[in-house]
């Protein structure tokens, strides 16, 4: 009995993947799809909380108020980022605090790209141009990702990160086009962070562990390879209207192929940051670890005075609003969306198109996807 | 951003004032980037240090072009408090940082918006952030205090600290009582009844050391800092310094 | 780290503006109510993208089992009589 239920479950999952329909939290999936969602979601977190630090190293010195007013607001969009993935991966079944402990103890990685120093201002710039243009690369196919909490909340990132990349090239043109010291300090971000974006696309595909499965299970839509050629196909252009030239001195258009060739990606080094010995993997993981555990005495006194006061208890029976005076909610269970849904039904009265067209469809992929790659 | 408007002088020492405290608040703030102690939080303080870069950048840019004000003056030029100066500490300095400025900075704001003057536009935009910056830190102060041992011990620590700063909020900016007609007495009158209503819910003791002396009262508004104020600055104005007449 | 620093999931409604219903954004970490509240407005409407907010403790929640799906929702698939498109009416009838 229970086999044939198994195969039932599998049978199914394996359709409803097919079919390009979304898997959601409660649904039937086998554990190796989970552990892998699990192990790329928390990857893709600690990259963006472990991405603050490059960043946020020079918001005390942003050479002007506006430079600094959108840096604190990407590092901050940054943490956000985070906080959106952590979610998504405790959608199924692993809390924030585990992920966290994993990352402090090493046994889960982040991007290796944050493991390189920022050694200037033209290095933010460079990071958002290039970096965040990988990302973003990575990034907008993963709207479609089978699993529906993982996609929604890319879906939120890539919208949000348009703005990361686009600031970054400004800054870098403005620099480029500035005094001769600003240009070469420019040339100089450029020259150092240009392989490592390549990188982050990972190994080749002839070489990449999980990405076959991956793409079975459309949790992966594009292969490494494909990406990374996506990627220098786009920023050759960009580079040119920069003034700016990308260090690579075999980079040149192949009209047969009609993308262009690029030289060969040092994989030796790649491998030795993702061992550790990049340059800041040390610094990187002791900030973190640090801010984690000063904290610490923080979060056990909200711990506390929550349980003293007990209005976790009090909320779970009455849901507080902001403005709209108060909800009432009860009930036990986990998974929030289904309920929202129930939520929407039981609101009489409320224009039902416009509920729908908030809950089900996603006409928000494609402006994101849309925006992201503008 | 638009030029500088042509106000009185005492206006523009009043803009200077006011901008500089939110200036190098926001900077104080911006510190905590990646060092929070948890990252809901991370995204909250930005908000805030957002927050006051916006209303820094408005009240410079009435005074002259903001990034020569914010980099290129010297330390004696700054008329900031020297409570928004002071060095984050641990997270129980900051919040009580927070709650001792955004509260004066509620009831001030709140009285120029309500009062016609040079800053009564700023102020109506402004006090809608302020207050939540207020909230923000009364909801901290209360489970700091009222949390565990700790940091009740910590916090308890931090509003005593940071005690001595707190006269010099009231000494009167000339620029707003001669325009908005403000009530300093009333305002400090206000903000300790308020900070004593939130220590109390804390579980905190009010602090009875002084709260001015010869050397902290007015010192700030008049330009005299502190000792980490002069590194704040080193590192703020560094890069722009370094480079002449650069746009960035 | 202990245990109490675990702070509980809150699940965050967010009213994108008036007439329209509360949807879900997503989730976030908090100590308590007040705090959920306050986090959530700074994560999910950093760029205005709400007028009100929700937040409900998730374990208070509760959901209908995916593996009910048939029984739950499915009867209310063949019922085509409860849609206005199911009937004909003559031609030029207006207003109805």
């Amino acid at each position: 009995m229970t086999s044939v239920t198994a195969q039932d479950r599998t049978t199914a999952f394996d359709a409803a993947v097919a079919a390009d329909e979304r898997i959601e939290p409660r649904d039937w999936m086998p554990d190796a799809y989970r552990a892998t969602l699990v192990r790329q979601i928390a990857q893709h977190a600690h990259s963006e909380i472990i991405g603050m630090q490059p960043e946020a190293n020079w918001i005390s010195r942003a050479p002007s108020l506006r430079r600094k007013a959108i840096l604190i607001a990407k590092v901050q969009d940054e943490a956000g980022h985070g906080l959106y993935l952590y979610g998504a991966a405790e959608t199924l079944g692993t809390g924030r605090d585990e992920l966290l402990d994993k990352l402090h103890s090493g046994r889960q990685k982040y991007s290796s790209i944050f493991n390189y120093p920022t050694l200037t201002w033209a290095d933010v710039g460079a990071i958002g141009w290039l970096v965040d243009g990988a990302a973003i690369t990575n990034q907008v196919p993963l709207c479609r990702c089978s699993y529906g909490p993982y996609a929604r909340a890319m879906v939120r990132i890539c919208k949000e990160e348009s703005f990361h990349q686009r600031q970054g090239y400004e800054s870098l043109l403005t620099l480029s086009r500035g005094t001769p010291a600003q240009h070469e300090m420019a040339q100089d971000a450029v020259n150092r962070w240009w392989w490592p974006s390549l990188m982050m696309f990972g190994p080749p595909d002839d070489e990449s562990a999980h990405s076959a499965q991956s793409m079975a299970w459309k949790i992966k839509r594009h292969s490494n390879d494909e990406l990374r050629q996506r990627f220098v196909d786009i920023c050759v252009p960009q580079a040119e209207t920069l003034g700016l030239t990308l260090p690579d001195p075999e980079l040149k258009w192949n009209e047969d192929r009609r993308h262009y060739d690029f030289g060969p990606i040092d994989w030796q080094e790649f491998h030795e940051v993702l061992k550790g010995n990049g340059p800041c993997n040390e610094q990187r993981i002791t900030q973190r670890r640090r801010a984690h555990d000063e904290g610490a005495w923080v979060r056990e006194a909200a711990a506390a005075y929550a349980a003293k006061h007990d209005t976790a208890r009090q909320t779970a029976q009455t849901a507080q609003t902001a403005q709209t005076g108060q909800a009432t909610q009860t009930g036990q269970g986990t998974q929030a969306e289904q309920a929202a849904r129930a939520e929407q039904s039981r609101q009489a009265g409320q224009p039902g198109q416009a509920v729908q067209a908030g809950l089900t469809s996603r006409p928000a992929q494609t402006t994101a996807a849309g925006e992201a790659t503008a | 951003m638009t030029g500088p408007t042509t106000d009185a002088p005492a206006v523009t020492a009043a803009a200077l004032a006011l901008g500089d405290d939110a200036l190098v608040l926001s900077h104080r703030l911006g510190e905590w980037a990646g060092h929070a102690p948890v990252l809901e939080e991370e995204v909250a303080l930005a908000n805030i240090a957002l927050d006051l870069l916006g209303q820094a950048r408005i009240l410079l840019s009435r005074v002259g072009d903001e990034d020569e004000l914010a980099y290129l003056r010297e330390e004696r030029a700054f008329r900031n408090l020297q409570l928004v100066e002071q060095p984050g500490g641990d997270f129980a300095h900051t919040i009580a940082r927070q709650l001792y400025f955004s509260t004066y900075q509620a009831f001030l704001y709140a009285e120029l918006a309500r009062t016609e003057g040079p800053f009564t536009a700023l102020a109506t935009k402004a006090v809608k952030e302020v207050d939540y910056h207020r909230d923000h830190a009364e909801q901290w102060t209360l489970r700091l205090g009222d949390g565990t041992v700790e940091s009740h011990t910590r916090m308890q620590r931090a509003v005593d600290a940071l005690w001595r700063y707190t006269g010099e909020m009231f000494q009167p900016i000339d620029g707003l009582t001669a325009t908005h007609g403000t009530d300093w007495a009333a305002l400090q009158a206000s903000w300790d009844e308020s900070i004593g209503e939130t220590l109390r819910g804390a579980t905190l003791t009010l602090p009875e050391t002084p709260r001015s002396g010869a050397w902290t009262a007015g010192a700030g508004r008049q330009g005299l800092h502190t000792e980490p104020f002069g590194r704040m600055l080193a590192e703020m104005q560094h890069l722009h310094r370094s480079h002449p007449g650069a746009s960035w | 780290m202990t245990e109490s620093t675990d702070w509980p999931l809150w699940e965050v409604f967010v009213r994108s503006r008036r007439g329209l219903s509360h949807t879900h954004a997503g989730s976030l970490h908090a100590p308590d109510a007040e705090m959920a509240l306050r986090n959530g407005r700074d994560l999910y409407t950093r760029r205005n993208e709400g007028v009100s907010l929700w937040v409900v403790p998730s374990a208070a929640i509760t959901a209908s089992s995916p593996d009910e799906k048939d029984s739950f929702f499915e009867p209310a698939g063949d019922k085509p009589y409860r849609h206005p498109t199911f009937y004909d009416i003559p031609e030029g009838v207006k207003h109805l």
